[in-house]
């Protein structure tokens, strides 16, 4: 088994009436519910807040936010645990954010043996 | 745990309803805003941990720690609640004020100060719905829209001015003033009645839309209902009416979504729990020296509702309770329905006569239940060429597919010139909006 970080962009809460906001919700609930399931989960991981600082260079200059773009902007990560590469990729593709025009990005963890 | 059907739907209304009160009125749109957050929030964090153990409480602890953050960070550059006062100058106040101000049974205030609050009187009926539906119901625009079969834009419209007037009223009605409380409750009542009916006879395609409706106004009735001055005689009939009503509605539509002739139904669908809870209702109802429509209304459906086979129902007495439905909010559906119940109990001659009689027949023009009843009638006394044209003319003024299968259905019969079962859509006890004003 290999680890894999999704890293999830783009927002799929903006300008949604309540309903669809919790229809939204439970289709993420479903998807974590069976990655769980089929023992996926190697750790849920967290939202991120969409505000932040970017300290770049070395005269370390600060910047307001991380991206211009809201659909840059990476607001949550999890780490899964998948045979390999193409398999965590097909496991991304159930992820309800895709359907509300975000996207995955899936990152294989490289694990240090010291 | 999965979070309950509608949960977010539910909350923001007693959500926008609470903040308002923190906010004021004038600043209805922040309240909405803070809603909305909260509820990205709890998108974010519950779909990584999953749903809070209380995910109401969660959601109002989100929305106050919100409120208490504008209104620390705002106090000086907006104005907020004049309740609140002087309570925002210190810190030692503004908390202890603001938790009061979310305590439960607030809240529950809160839904009915904003429900009379909406029915302004300066506002048209059908704005006073709109406006319910959307910051009590917590549904879209676009919701709605499809509800009424409006436009988005004509929707949006009506809200926006809506909800202009209403923070421009400074102060949110006042549900502790009695006298205040009993001269708008009527405007309530029937802003309900009419948010029920929408969802009952509405023209809306979508099933699922329109029992939503029905039972919003159903639980706003509950929340009137709770309420020492809102527990009326006239509340009871309101909230009989609904559920001896809403009761049918599982088997109205029949599984391929065809809208059920009534005398189709099979009434072992029907709701057995909310029949029981609508006649306990209406006993309720009927304590006072009132009768309203409301009363009469409940009372024809739990004649309906205590008839085992549409065979067994007692149409003398469907009768009589129409002759008084037209005495106190006369209307030709009304009339029209009552013609129906006529031609059940003295047969489809004297129910055309009744039909023929209706002074303003004229305004049912569009009604596509009118030709349809006379296509019924004439069917059962055995002229299919008649009743053929009469369905024609009623399908060509169906107003959505359901109806307009129905209707075809009903063409096809008079065809086949079968008229053994007789296919008379349920009476529109209730009056339909567009026509009956």
């Amino acid at each position: 088994m290999s680890e894999f970080t999704f890293l999830f962009r783009g927002s799929d809460a903006t300008a949604q009436s309540p309903e669809e906001m919790q229809e939204s919700m439970q289709k993420w609930l479903a998807w974590f519910k069976e990655l769980g399931e089929k023992g996926h989960i190697k750790y849920p991981g967290h939202p991120l807040e969409c505000t932040g600082k970017v300290v770049s260079g070395k005269q370390k200059s600060i910047h307001d936010g991380p991206y211009a773009e809201a659909k840059d902007i990476v607001n949550g990560f999890t780490l899964i645990e998948a045979r390999d590469l193409p398999q965590a990729v097909e496991i991304s593709k159930g992820c309800p954010i895709l359907e509300a025009g975000g996207s995955v990005e899936v990152r294989p963890v490289r694990i240090l043996n010291m | 745990m999965e979070p309950s059907d509608h949960l977010f739907r539910r909350e923001a209304g007693r959500m926008v309803a609470t903040l308002t009160r923190v906010f004021g009125v004038h600043n209805l749109a922040l309240a909405e805003d803070v809603v909305q957050d909260a509820f990205c929030r709890a998108l974010e964090v519950w779909k990584f941990r999953g749903v809070p153990e209380n995910p109401s409480a969660w959601l109002i602890a989100t929305a106050k720690n919100r409120a208490l953050d504008i209104l620390r960070r705002q106090r000086t550059a907006r104005t907020f609640a004049p309740e609140l006062g002087r309570l925002l100058d210190s810190e030692w106040t503004l908390a202890p004020a603001v938790e009061e101000l979310f305590a439960a049974n607030a809240i529950k205030d809160d839904l009915l100060r904003m429900m009379f609050s909406c029915c302004h009187p300066r506002l048209a009926e059908e704005a006073q719905v709109a406006l319910i539906l959307n910051i009590l119901g917590g549904f879209s625009v676009d919701e709605i829209a499809s509800a009424f079969v409006s436009s988005h834009a004509a929707i949006e419209k009506r809200i926006t001015r809506a909800k202009k007037l209403l923070a421009g009223s400074k102060r949110l009605f006042d549900i502790a003033a009695p006298a205040d409380f009993s001269a708008r409750l009527p405007a309530v009542q029937r802003a309900l009645y009419l948010l029920f009916n929408e969802g009952y006879h509405g023209a809306c395609a979508e099933t699922a839309v329109r029992a939503e409706l029905c039972h919003e106004a159903m639980r706003l009735a509950a929340v009137l209902l709770e309420h020492p001055l809102g527990a009326t005689p006239t509340t009871h009939a309101l909230s009989a009416l609904m559920c001896l009503n809403a009761a049918r509605l599982p088997a109205r539509v029949d599984a391929s979504g065809n809208l059920n002739s009534f005398f189709d139904q099979d009434r072992s669908l029907w709701d057995r729990k909310l029949v029981t809870e609508g006649l306990k209702l209406l006993e309720l109802a009927v304590t006072g020296f009132e009768l309203t429509e409301y009363h009469v209304e409940a009372a024809i459906a739990s004649v309906h509702a205590s008839a085992p086979r549409a065979e067994d129902t007692n149409w003398g007495r469907i009768v009589s309770l129409y002759d008084t439905l037209m005495s106190i909010r006369p209307s030709p559906v009304v009339a029209l329905s009552r013609a129906i119940a006529v031609a059940q109990r003295d047969g489809p001659e004297r129910g055309l006569e009744a039909i023929d009689a209706i002074a303003d027949r004229d305004r049912l023009a569009t009604y596509p239940f009118y030709p349809a009843a006379l296509g019924e009638l004439e069917l059962r006394r055995g002229r299919h060429e008649t009743a053929r044209k009469h369905f024609r003319a009623a399908r060509a003024l169906a107003r959505n597919p359901m109806e307009r299968r129905f209707l075809d259905q009903r063409v096809w019969a008079c065809e086949r010139a079968d008229p053994q079962r007789v296919g008379m859509l349920e009476p529109a006890t209730r009056l339909q909006r567009k026509i009956a004003t």
